[in-house]
């Protein structure tokens, strides 16, 4: 089990180090000149929000190292972000390991609410309707989540906000309170965004789960289990649940990266200062070293995710860990 | 899904096999699975119609969907305009109507870009296996490591959207499924002894990978195409919403969702209308997917 966590971990960092690679050769080889994008706007003289003359240009092309080689700037970069200098952001004038420092709490906070449901809610209608399959909860229940799965996270929002906020006034149409400061407040706030996010994962692992429940239903070992006279409350949660989780485990891992994608357009919709919006507002702002970190960030929460999944996996089935 | 597709009980001389059941025709099979559950069906008449409504636009919709209309803005639905009007005045019918041509057009563009690029390389990383394998591999891990629609969302926004981009970005973000959607077929038919004997026969390994492994895997591809158009089309409704997707004035669903939200308290519609355009979309592709997936091989319910 050792060597197998290792080898993983090895398999993540070097995941980790592409995903670094590739985001700097998206920011470099990408239409739009890095200094530009580092400057935050398009062209010399250009309209983004500050100006530099020729000369000026000239200046920073060296001081910012652009003169040297691809491989050598790339070196140089990834040794800052080991060091903790994600640069400072050009429109904000903050520092933007302190942005995220300050963002991303409340991304995770209210993501890791939405994965708890989903995951809960998700696992649960799966088994009721592989449990029922067939009966018209079944047939209500699937339907449902194939509808689910197609719904836009952001669509949903508005429409949750249309019809719970303007219509019935129940809820603030949108903001960000601290629990702390407001606790009725804040759950006022959150119910929206959450639910919305929640939705699509509900129906995509619910489908899941009740394909794999339904597959396992019809393993031999469940056919010996009823064979052997188990009751079937014991082969239902021994048997079947147990088997039918591994690949769902995978599908978890899933919908990590799902709810972080879906944290830029939920933030964007209910006015939530987390990470999701902070890195829309950048790309408007031509403020790519926000966007940059962000992505970086996402990135390396979703291969730990992983991580954590193949470990998972690795404990769950023993075959696994020694392929 | 669709679990009353099991072979139906075998009478009992057939176990004998004295008698073998007449093998009825591939086709009339596949039909009778896809057509024979009510989902595909209907998840098959709203592609049918998406695709006839954006190949007859100009003939369906009422209004030209830039004309604005001062006298005209933020209508309610009337018999004049079904849906209502826009901001400034347009049709939202009409818009909605011509938003199927863009969503079909980078749906099916970035789609078939990266199956040819993600195909290849799931071919390539399959046959030769050993590091050409690992480094396909990982470079996919990579990709997939970040959530389509970041990825998505920084390739537009540094090039600054525009159709072309969009495609560029949402096709760019679907290689690693297919990639490893091929590579998988690929493993696993090339375990067969057809390829087996090709290679006997001194079959270079591009010959091998093209006529014998690639045609062998096809089937389930197209599943896994029909279920990409679904989240391409999502994802450009998520870029077009952020407003660094299609550029306006052109028509795109996501957009409109986006021009509407602030007008909820004179015409929902605005926005509500074209979010059901991309709902009944993606139903439909992702149900065609589930049918021709179910009708070739059900054994890959779940993997695909």
């Amino acid at each position: 089990m050792t060597a197998y966590i290792i080898r993983r971990v090895i398999i993540g960092i070097i995941v980790l180090l592409l995903v670094t690679m590739l985001v700097f050769l998206l920011v470099r080889l990408l239409p739009g000149d890095p200094l530009m994008v580092y400057m935050g706007q398009f062209s010399v003289g250009g309209s983004g929000t500050t100006r530099i003359t020729p000369e000026e240009y000239q200046f920073l092309y060296h001081q910012y190292g652009l003169d040297r080689s691809l491989p050598v700037q790339y070196i140089d970069w990834l040794g800052k972000i080991f060091h903790g200098d994600l640069g400072k952001s050009v429109t904000v004038g903050q520092d933007i390991g302190e942005l995220i420092a300050e963002r991303m709490p409340r991304t995770a906070y209210i993501g890791l609410i939405t994965f708890v449901i989903g995951a809960v809610g998700g696992t649960f209608v799966g088994i009721i309707c592989a449990l029922r399959r067939g009966s018209w909860m079944d047939n209500t229940l699937t339907t449902l989540a194939n509808i689910g799965m197609t719904i836009p996270v952001f669509w949903l929002g508005i429409l949750l906000m249309y019809l719970l906020s303007y219509k019935l006034g129940w809820l603030p149409t949108h903001g960000w309170t601290h629990p702390l400061d407001n606790f009725g407040k804040h759950i006022s706030q959150i119910i929206m965004p959450v639910l919305a996010m929640a939705v699509g994962s509900i129906a995509g692992l619910a489908r899941l789960v009740r394909s794999c429940m339904l597959e396992v239903m019809r393993a031999d070992y469940v056919r010996t289990a009823w064979a052997k006279g188990l009751q079937e409350r014991v082969i239902v949660v021994r048997h079947q649940i147990k088997n039918a989780m591994i690949p769902v485990v995978t599908a978890l891992g899933g919908a990590i990266g799902m709810i972080l994608g879906g944290s830029v357009f939920i933030e964007t919709v209910f006015g939530i200062p987390g990470m999701g919006r902070l890195m829309t507002t950048a790309i408007f702002d031509y403020d790519y070293q926000i966007v940059q970190a962000g992505v970086l960030l996402f990135g390396a929460i979703i291969i730990f995710s992983n991580l954590i999944v193949d470990i998972a996996w690795g404990w769950l089935d023993p075959r696994i860990r020694l392929a | 899904m669709a679990d009353n597709l099991e072979p139906t009980p075998q009478p009992a001389d057939a176990i004998g096999a004295a008698v073998a059941p007449p093998r009825r025709s591939e086709w009339r099979r596949f039909a009778r699975v896809f057509f024979g559950r009510k989902l595909y069906l209907i998840g098959f008449i709203i592609v049918v119609i998406i695709i006839l409504t954006a190949i007859f636009a100009p003939l369906i919709a009422p209004y030209d969907p830039l004309v604005t209309d001062l006298y005209a803005t933020k209508q309610g639905p009337s018999s004049e305009h079904w849906l209502g009007t826009d901001q400034i005045g347009r049709d939202v019918l009409s818009r909605i109507i011509y938003g199927t041509q863009i969503s079909l057009i980078i749906g099916f563009s970035a789609v078939f870009a990266s199956a040819i690029v993600g195909m290849l390389l799931g071919l390539v990383a399959a046959h030769f296996g050993g590091w050409v394998f690992a480094v396909i591999m990982r470079i996919m891990d990579a990709l997939m490591a970040l959530p389509g629609i970041i990825l998505v969302l920084l390739i537009a926004g540094l090039a600054g959207g525009g159709i072309g981009v969009v495609i560029f970005a949402l096709g760019f973000g679907a290689i690693p499924g297919q990639c490893r959607m091929m590579c998988g077929l690929a493993l696993s038919v090339k375990q067969n002894d057809y390829v087996l004997a090709g290679r006997a026969m001194g079959m270079s390994n591009w010959r091998i990978m093209l006529t014998q492994i690639f045609p062998n895997a096809f089937p389930p591809l197209m599943v896994g195409i029909t279920m990409g158009i679904g989240g391409v089309v999502l994802g450009e409704a998520g870029l077009s919403f952020l407003g660094i997707g299609v550029m306006p004035p052109t028509p795109s669903w996501g957009g409109m969702v986006n021009d509407g939200q602030r007008y909820l308290l004179q015409n929902p519609l605005l926005s509500i209308a074209p979010g059901i355009a991309i709902m009944l979309l993606v139903f439909g592709f992702n149900m065609v997917g589930d049918g021709i997936r179910d009708a070739v091989d059900p054994k890959l319910r779940g993997v695909l």
